[in-house]
This record gives structure tokens, sequence and C-alpha cells, in this order.
């Protein structure tokens, strides 16, 4: 890609929530709307290559997406009630002012947020909340979407027309909810777009771009959600987890693809910038929101990213933030965490007491996970034949193949092979 | 979560069955993969030959490569063919299994997760 396709296709994607925004405020009808975009959106990308940028692109988008609304409309009620639906929809045209009005920042902001809040609606699965914000607010095609998530662009098409028709048939409305629903539901867009970034994160071994670009379209989305709801203390503790998380990119995966563990990462290759950045925003969150999950998942992190060294890590601080977390957002996958700090904090022996109360948790019954920290910790310990065994079986548990890789050599390297 | 039916069934189990039984179970497979296709849930299936056309490959004494007639197992039940569906749980994947219709007729399904290429730090 060009330079200067990359910047058309840059701005595409930023516009194109702000244009079905408008659309969807005007005609209702959030599926057409979303066609009609897409449908924009591919005509600009063809057009604007060899044109150059028209002077406003968002109303050129506007016009153009709007045009499609209207006709589709039209063709959709002659086929029923020619007559009286054009004259309707001339009523209706008439009563708009014959343009799609053009609205003050205030307003275009708010229709923003109400997109997001719309694709991540209750009434659909993650799977489909994901689709559908990567589709409608990142401005993504399904056959992108489709290669990020391996699955046929079939597959995903339905995934999000069936989405579609699942908010409509929930009378899901284009509007804020009530002060009282908000929080949840902003919540609810939060998860979708940590999701969006872990699947391009986790996928960063191998040479797959797609899926390693879902991070960056994940990282965009959450500055994004930060305009609309600025100083929220959990959404800049997310953007600062997915920062500070991300910053590790290029120094998590070896030459060969193989994992390299945190402690083993050459932290000159971390993302400065990226830290920097990320250690500022949580700081800053800490100092004057009230304190959440993703705050506190982010200042482990900014402890992890300011060690100099991974012998100098501050773990007595984070395990100390592993509590607060427990306290926060209690679950297997955080006491795991936390009895894994414990370890290195205090020593093996505290590790494995914490560990052996855990494996009584049914949710962590036959984790890998488990069995992968407490092999770590039994290696410390010195007690190499049950760290092997507890590799292997953490191999046997995982279903990441690269994962899988890691802990079998674990194991081998223990055996003496 | 990406996972693999694997549906084993003994061959020719529907020459067996009447009429009204087969068109029944064709019936009840239609009606599966139409779900799971309306719902993205559907990655893809394969139905395979009769297990009497197989060929298998296994290293011979001389420790080449030797291609025999039929199946890898001598068994009452022979891998007849998979659907793969990424859904939102095991629980979800089981349920699919449950309804496949062989289950009724003595087959079985191997559900199992396909692996993926994603990894969380460590």
């Amino acid at each position: 890609m060009t330079r200067d396709e990359r910047r058309i296709e840059d701005l595409l994607r930023a516009t194109a929530p702000r244009v079905l925004g408008a659309l969807v405020r005007r005609h209702g009808q959030f599926d057409l709307c979303e066609e009609a975009v897409q449908e924009a959106l591919l005509a600009a990308a063809t057009r604007w290559r060899q044109d150059g940028l028209p002077d406003d692109p968002r109303a050129w988008l506007t016009t153009v997406a709007d045009r499609r609304v209207v006709d589709a409309i039209r063709s959709d009620r002659a086929r029923r009630d020619r007559e009286a639906a054009v004259a309707a929809e001339r009523e209706r045209e008439e009563a708009a002012g014959g343009a799609v009005p053009e609205h003050d920042g205030a307003a275009a902001e708010d229709d923003a947020l109400k997109l997001l809040l719309l694709c991540c609606h209750p009434s659909l699965t993650s799977a489909s909340q994901v689709a559908l914000t990567l589709r409608a607010v990142g401005g993504l095609t399904t056959a992108e979407i489709a290669r990020a998530f391996l699955v046929p662009e079939a597959t995903m098409g339905q995934r999000i027309s069936r989405a579609k028709r699942r908010i409509a048939d929930a009378g899901a409305r284009f509007e804020l909810p009530t002060e009282w629903e908000l929080p949840a539901r902003i919540e609810a867009v939060r998860q979708t777009l940590y999701l969006i970034f872990n699947e391009g994160y986790t996928a960063s071994s191998g040479p797959d771009l797609v899926r390693r670009e879902l991070t960056g379209e994940a990282i965009r989305l959450t500055r994004e959600l930060l305009e609309l709801l600025p100083g929220d203390g959990e959404t800049t503790g997310l953007l600062a987890l997915m920062l500070l998380t991300d910053s590790h990119r290029d120094a998590r995966t070896g030459p060969d693809g193989a994992l390299v563990p945190l402690d083993q990462q050459d932290r000159a290759r971390w993302d400065r910038e990226q830290i920097d950045e990320g250690v500022a925003l949580i700081t800053g969150a800490l100092s004057r929101a009230p304190v959440g999950p993703y705050q506190m998942q982010a200042a482990i992190a900014a402890v992890h990213a300011e060690a100099p060294t991974a012998h100098a890590t501050d773990w007595r601080q984070i395990a100390a933030l592993y509590r607060l977390l427990e306290r926060l957002a209690p679950g297997p996958v955080v006491a795991l965490n936390h009895a894994a700090a414990v370890a290195m904090a205090e020593g093996p022996e505290a590790g494995l007491a914490r560990l052996a109360a855990l494996e009584g948790d049914e949710r962590l019954a036959g984790s890998h996970r488990l069995a992968a920290v407490r092999a770590h910790v039994l290696e410390r310990l010195g007690d190499r034949e049950a760290a092997a065994r507890d590799y292997l079986a953490a191999a046997r548990g995982t279903t990441s193949l690269p994962e899988q890789r890691y802990l079998q050599a674990q194991a081998a390297r223990l055996a003496g092979r | 979560m990406k996972y693999m039916l694997l549906i084993y069934n003994r061959p020719g189990f529907v020459t067996e069955l009447s009429e009204r039984e087969r068109t029944g179970l064709f019936g009840e497979v239609d009606e599966l993969m139409r779900e799971l296709t309306e719902s993205g849930e559907l990655i893809g299936g394969q139905a395979l030959v009769d297990p009497s056309q197989a060929r298998t490959v296994r290293g011979g004494d001389g420790g080449g490569a030797v291609a025999t007639d039929g199946p890898f197992m001598e068994s009452k039940e022979q891998f007849g063919g998979y659907v793969a569906i990424d859904c939102e749980s095991e629980e979800r994947a089981l349920e699919v299994a449950r309804r496949w219709p062989d289950v009724r007729y003595g087959g079985a399904i191997e559900v199992r997760a396909i692996m993926g290429d994603g990894a969380a730090e460590t």
C-alpha cells in the first residue's frame, strides 16, 4: 500500500462511524444505512485514489451513502406501494431540508457513541459484537474481518447480518440508554474492544498481518471512546493497558516465531514511546478516577514496564495490585496470576500454598494455566521432575500451538533433552 | 472457540433404515446445517466415502511408506465425516453433537477444540 492509499484508508475508517451515525439518525434502519456506508466506502476508495481527496471527505461520503439509502427505501417501497411511499419520503425529505443536516461536533460525538453502544447491544453474542463493531465502527470489510478471525467470508457475513437482524428484533433504538443503564452498556463496549485487541495481540506469532492489525484497530477505537468519554477512568485504564501490553510486541517472539516469556524479553526492544504514553495515562487516571479492574491491570503492566531488568521487577507491588484486583474483579484467572506474583514476591513455597488452595476451584479444574504456573514455581523450588510433569500436563491442555511448543520445550529442557 | 465434530458411525447403517427413517435423518442433518449456517457458526464440513474405498499409508519394514487397502482401524465404527464450527462455548458444541442423528443410531461424535496460533504472554 502506498502512503497515499494508507492515508485514504485511515481517513475512511475514521470517518465511517460519523457518517453512519448521521444516516441512522435521519432514517432509522441501521441495517440499510450500514450497507449503504459500506458501499460508499468502497466507492470512495476507488474514486479518491484516482481523483484525489474531495474538499470535504465526510460530506462526500454522507451524500453518496445517503443517496443509496434513499434509493433503497424508494425501490423497496415502490414494490409495495409506490405512490404513497414516494410522497411520504418526499415529505420527510422536505421536512429534513433536503440534505443530511450538518451537525455540530457534540451531536456527531453523541452519534458515534450511540453507534458503539448499538454494535455492543446485550442481545448479541460477544463474537457478533466484535464483528459488527469492526464493520460498522471500524469500517473494515467483511472479508477483512473473516481473514482476521480465520473463518470463511460467508460465515462472517452471516454473523454480521444476523447481528443486525437481532438488533432490529430486540427493538434497539439509536439513542443513549438511561443514565442508570449507561455504565453497564459502556462496559460492554470496553469488553468488545479488549476482545478485539487480544485477538490481534495473541496472534503476533507468525506472519499474519491482518490479525495483528486488530491491535492497532482496537487501540484506535479505544482512543475514540475516550474522546467521547473524556476523563473516564476505566476507559483510560483500558487504553493504557493496551498500549503497555502492545509495547512488547517486537520482543515477545524470537526470530523463529517461538514465544519469549516476559522475564527473558530484550527490554531494549520494547516500544518506549508507547510505554511513556501508557504510564502517563494510568498515573493520571489513578490519581483522579474511581479505581477499576482495567486500571489495576494497567498499573500492573506499568510496574513491569518500569523495571529496567526482569530481576529488578517490583514483585511486592505487583502482588499487592493483584490483591486489589482480586477484590475488584474476583475470578480464577486473577487468583492464579496473584499466586504467581506471590511466588515471586515471597518465595516459591508461599506461591505453592496459594496454588494448592486453587486446585479445588472447579473453574480451574483441568486448566492448563494452573499446571503451567505450578510448573514454573516447582522449577524455582528445584523439583525438576514434578515441574517437567506439570509442563507436559499444561502442554496437553492448551489450545494454542505456540504455547504448546513453548511448554513442550520447557519439559524437554528439564528432562535434559 | 473453534471445534471439530468428528462423526463416527457404522458404515452402511443408513441403508438398513426404512425410507421414513432415512428421510428423517437427512432432514435433521439439513436442519442442523441450516441452523449453523444462519447463526454464522459453521466453518465447514465434509462427508467421506465408504471406508472400503480408503487407502492407508504407514511405514513399511524396509523404511519406506507403504499404502494398503482399507481404513486404519479395524472397528465397527469408522470416521465418516466432520463438521467444524466456531461457537461461544464447549457446551454449545456438545449440544450440536448431541443433536446429530447418527448418535441415535449407534454412532458417536468426538468433539475436540481446534488449536489456534494465539498465545497470551507468559
